[in-house]
């Protein structure tokens, strides 16, 4: 039987802001699931707290709403203890970077196979409008009195050094991109961190969906110059694999860097960094516990007849005294 | 000679980082090995070399409940240790001392506390004597306490072999040798020495092969110098079963191994994080049926990730736990609450230690008592349920997750750090005694594929079957927000009134399905007049306490609370009814457990008898004070003090 894309919505009223870009991140999740055909039943989507936490109850899968800044160390307990199920988080920039920067960072270390989704408007949205870690020194949004004289967080560098083996950035208007971004990211075997631009249309009044689009910047033909654009796979190739040389690694980081830093009239999307060479948490698990795969922890029968299966007796006989 | 019941208390202290716990592993162990019951209290700082730590050990042919005030043998290879323990020593007693530091002055002693040096210097003044480790010596000798000095130095340079070696190597056996020496005052059968310190170093046969001749020359020394003996001279007893010594963190892991425990989430804090390490190390177990036994012991970045990872992971079905002490569980806070509103069973272990802040890290309180009953903001259903000694440890830890499954809520099992660092022998443990129970967990086949399923379904008793995640026809969703029945978010006063309704009702099911004998206990003659209330590590000390004052004529009962969440209100006001002085017994400053009861059952204590210094209340402490307390001359409040 196959999925369409109704099987990836619950009828539950969403209420979001009128033109919130969360509604293309939304699309854009339910598509890739259907794209890939993915069951469900066998999908966890995971969330912090914030307008865009409120995702999964849009999402007929399983959906797990968490705590402020919480929704990777639940992601995380979920997906080791249950590793054949898919599991994707998402969650806010303030949910992710702010209160949540700690975990961020913690997480990135695992490499477990995570797909995070971060919605990035530059605000705490569901607070209404103070300053969020993305957001730029120096600018004043609707609803800040004073101009924010706290510096911004690059969210992607900060993924790199964490340990991200999937770095990405898509733009809420573009749901095509998107959609193919997350279908990546799901498919990455290790941790993914999709950074999506998403225009707040209620709090963010300097990072807008015309801003982003360059509604201000019209070429010598009369058209929006976009700030936004694609990265060239002919002249960005993103991926670390076996065969990558150390020079060549080198130079990738570097072009990362440049690109993960360019801002204003410029902003790079697309997958900025694929590093298959780092092992994932699951095989690092394997090593020491080789049955894990066939018998995780969700899985692992513990009783028979409602008596417990441990043989005490062999740990008892190495603390044995007499 | 043997004990008849009596008991020998043994004492090793020395700087941290010089092998105390390994002296008192090694006169356990070959304690244990010749048949005698062993309870052991280990007290530390928060530090890894130089500080005064030491060892409790105490024997008996039956089985020991805790620790005493005294001990009877004091024995040592620093020159602090004397300098702190000699008001310790029992009537009659002995001490062991090296002899070579006679001369070592106390103001030349770095890690002895201030107020402790003061009081020292301020006691050989007024006895005119030196200040020092000889001051100890008279002064030890004038209490007629036996001195055995042994020049561990002189010892082992006399040696043709050994004596070749340099002292920075000879010093590491010196603790080895104390244990020896002690061995040599007690008459005690050598061979088990030995057999302890095989069984300790099994795989380095040269420290085996070392230890035991530098052991041999003290044991030989001291037999050779002690004279006629003074001590108790102990031979081995009968065993006819096997026994295993361990201490607190270790019955709980092995429970936790035993109840089906498959994920256990910890940041590192004392006294929780011995036990993740036990579980690491036991990660994969024999099983009597099915795959290998396995547990994915998670180290994260914060308590907020431990409690967080560890829901996610009850949330699939699996067991799942995090074991913590006080501030990591200030931390779990937010958490606990999550795992509430969304009727989670999730364990968390709780040991706790002296607070508020960083506290006393290395020592044991029962300052958390509240916090655990009252943890989070709003008002959501757990079980709280609280161990008094090693072997309910083993056994709560199993029960505790039947409790979460069932009643669907987190679960509290609630220690200390006296529990983690207590040492007992124990005959093996019988997992016939326990079942694994499961509640309302639904098996695929219970479920239909593709279909919806309302997890937050509103059923009389409070209890919804529960599916997990990625389970086929489990679909549903968790929200920290108030929910549906389908765990949408909603603010309908309606629903929130019979969401409210439902999760408390799964507390006063619990109360009505949990065993009386996990909600408390009554120890001694339920009619005595005279009633001590308590819960956790001072069962052992209050045990053997009302044993005492009954043998001499008192009436005393223990009432000891197990399950304080949902608590057992109405048989508690049943039960202090009947008691014309009730004595509330506990560590902490407030006698918060005390105001528990009060709270429950409008019954006042009459009398608190608290600790708060850090260290376990003995068994000499509890009696005195109920003794004073009976006189009709002690305070409302009367705080225990002892301790180094
Ligand atoms: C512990 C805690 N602190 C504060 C809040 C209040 N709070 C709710 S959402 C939010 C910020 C949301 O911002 P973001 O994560 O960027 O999500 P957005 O609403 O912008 O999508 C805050 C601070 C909370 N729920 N919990
Ligand atoms: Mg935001």
């Amino acid at each position: 039987m196959a999925f369409n894309v109704a099987d990836y919505k619950t009828s539950v009223h969403n209420n979001w802001c009128p033109g919130c870009g969360d509604f293309g991140i939304l699309n854009a999740i339910q598509m890739s699931l259907m794209d890939m055909q993915l069951d469900p039943e066998r999908v966890t989507v995971f969330s912090g707290v914030g307008c865009s936490s409120k995702t999964p109850h849009y999402i007929n899968t399983y959906g797990v709403h968490t705590l402020h800044g919480r929704v990777l160390p639940f992601a995380t307990g979920g997906k080791l203890a249950n590793p054949e199920m898919t599991v994707l988080a998402v969650g806010g920039d303030g949910d992710g970077l702010g209160i949540g920067a700690g975990h961020f960072v913690a997480t990135g270390r695992l490499n477990l196979d995570i797909t995070y989704i971060m919605f990035n408007n530059g605000v705490y949205g569901l607070t209404k409008g103070q300053a969020s870690p993305t957001l730029h020194l120096g600018q004043q949004t609707k609803s800040l009195p004073n101009p924010n004289i706290i510096h911004e967080i690059n969210p992607l560098i900060l993924a790199l050094s964490s340990g991200y083996t999937f770095i990405a950035r898509g733009y809420a208007y573009d749901v095509a991109q998107l959609k193919a971004l997350i279908r990546q990211g799901i498919e990455h075997p290790g941790l993914s961190f999709i950074d999506i631009l998403q225009p707040c249309p209620t709090y963010n009044n300097i990072n807008t969906r015309d801003w982003f689009g360059g509604a201000d910047r019209k070429g010598e033909d009369g058209k929006a110059m976009p700030r936004v654009y694609k990265l060239d796979p002919n002249l960005y190739d993103p991926l670390i694999s076996a065969e990558t040389t150390d020079e060549e690694i080198h130079q990738k980081i570097a072009a990362f860097f440049a690109k993960a830093t360019e801002w204003g009239d410029q902003i790079p999307s697309g997958v900025l960094l694929q590093n298959l060479t780092q092992s994932t948490y699951e095989e690092r698990v394997i090593e020491s516990l080789p049955k894990y795969k066939k018998n995780p922890p969700a899985k692992r029968q513990i009783e028979s007849d409602n008596k417990p299966v441990l043989k005490i007796n062999t740990i008892l006989d190495e603390l044995r005294v007499a | 000679m043997d004990l008849k019941g009596q008991s020998f208390s043994w004492c090793v202290g020395g700087a941290q980082g010089s092998g105390v716990d390994s002296a008192a592993n090694l006169f356990a162990r070959a304690c244990a090995f010749g048949g005698f019951h062993v309870f052991g209290n280990r007290e530390y700082y928060s530090n890894i070399i130089g500080e005064h730590s030491y060892f409790e050990v105490r024997i008996s042919d039956e089985p020991v409940l805790g620790h005493t005030s005294s001990v009877d043998l004091l024995t040592t290879f620093d020159a602090e240790t004397p300098f702190l323990h000699l008001d310790q020593i029992s009537e009659g007693g002995a001490l062991l001392y090296d002899a070579s530091l006679v001369d070592v002055p106390l103001e030349k002693l770095p890690t002895i506390e201030p107020r402790a040096k003061q009081d020292l210097a301020k006691m050989f003044d007024e006895h005119g004597l030196p200040h020092t480790l000889d001051a100890i010596i008279q002064l030890a000798r004038q209490r007629n306490i036996s001195l055995h000095a042994i020049p561990y130095e002189d010892v082992l340079k006399a040696d043709d072999a050994l004596g070749q070696l340099p002292f920075s190597t000879l010093k590491r056996m010196v603790n080895t040798m104390s244990v020896a020496a002690s061995f040599a005052l007690i008459g005690y059968d050598f061979s088990y020495f030995h057999k302890a310190l095989e069984a300790i170093f099994q795989s380095k046969p040269k420290v085996v092969e070392m230890n035991a001749k530098a052991a041999q020359l003290a044991f030989d020394y001291t037999k050779k110098e002690m004279g006629e003996p003074t001590l108790p001279q102990l031979k081995p007893l009968e065993v006819n079963e096997p026994r295993v010594y361990i201490n607190g963190n270790q019955a709980v892991g092995l429970g936790k191994l035993a109840g089906g425990c498959s994920v256990q989430t910890y940041y590192p804090i004392s006294p929780a994080t011995d036990e993740s390490t036990f579980l690491e190390q036991h990660q994969s177990f024999d099983v009597e049926q099915g795959d290998d036994g396995s547990i994915l012991v998670l180290q994260t970045g914060d308590e907020i990730a431990a409690i967080c990872s560890a829901i996610g992971a009850a949330l699939t079905g699996a067991r799942a736990a995090t074991s913590t002490s006080s501030p990591g569980f200030s931390l779990m806070a937010e958490g606990l609450g999550w795992a509430g509103i969304n009727e989670t069973p999730v364990v968390v272990t709780l040991y706790q230690r002296g607070g508020p802040s960083t506290g006393l890290p290395t020592r044991s309180e029962q300052a958390d008592t509240q916090f655990a009953l009252n943890i989070g903001h709003g008002e959501f259903p757990r079980i709280v349920l609280a161990s008094g000694d090693l072997e309910e440890a083993f056994y709560d830890a199993i029960r505790i997750f039947n409790y979460a499954e069932k009643y669907q809520t987190p679960a509290i099992h609630l220690l200390d750090k006296a529990l983690a660092n207590f040492g007992k022998t124990f005959s093996y443990f019988d997992l016939s005694k326990v079942e694994i129970e499961r509640g309302a967990l639904l098996k695929d086949s219970q479920l239909t594929a593709g279909a919806d399923f309302n997890r937050f379904s509103f059923q009389e008793n409070g209890i919804s079957p529960r599916s997990v995640l990625g389970q086929p026809g489990g679909r549903t969703w968790y929200s920290g927000d108030e929910h549906l029945e389908d765990g949408h978010m909603s603010e309908d006063p309606i629903n929130r009134d019979r969401m409210m309704e439902k999760r408390a009702q799964k507390l006063v099911v619990a109360l009505e399905e949990i065993p009386t004998e996990d909600q408390y206990t009554l120890h001694g003659p339920s009619d005595a007049e005279t009633t001590l209330v308590s819960y956790g590590s001072p069962k052992g000390a209050l045990l053997e306490a009302i044993q005492r004052l009954n043998s001499s004529g008192h009436a005393v009962n223990y009432l000891q609370a197990r399950l304080l969440s949902p608590f057992p209100a109405q048989a508690f006001t049943e039960i202090l009814s009947k008691s014309k002085l009730k004595i509330g017994i506990e560590a902490n400053f407030s006698g918060q457990f005390s105001q528990w009861v009060q709270q429950h059952t409008c019954v006042k204590m009459e009398h608190l008898v608290v600790k708060y210094n850090g260290r376990p209340i003995t068994v000499d402490e509890v009696e005195a004070a109920v003794l004073n307390i009976l006189s009709g001359n002690a305070p409302q409040k009367v705080v225990l003090r002892h301790g180094i």
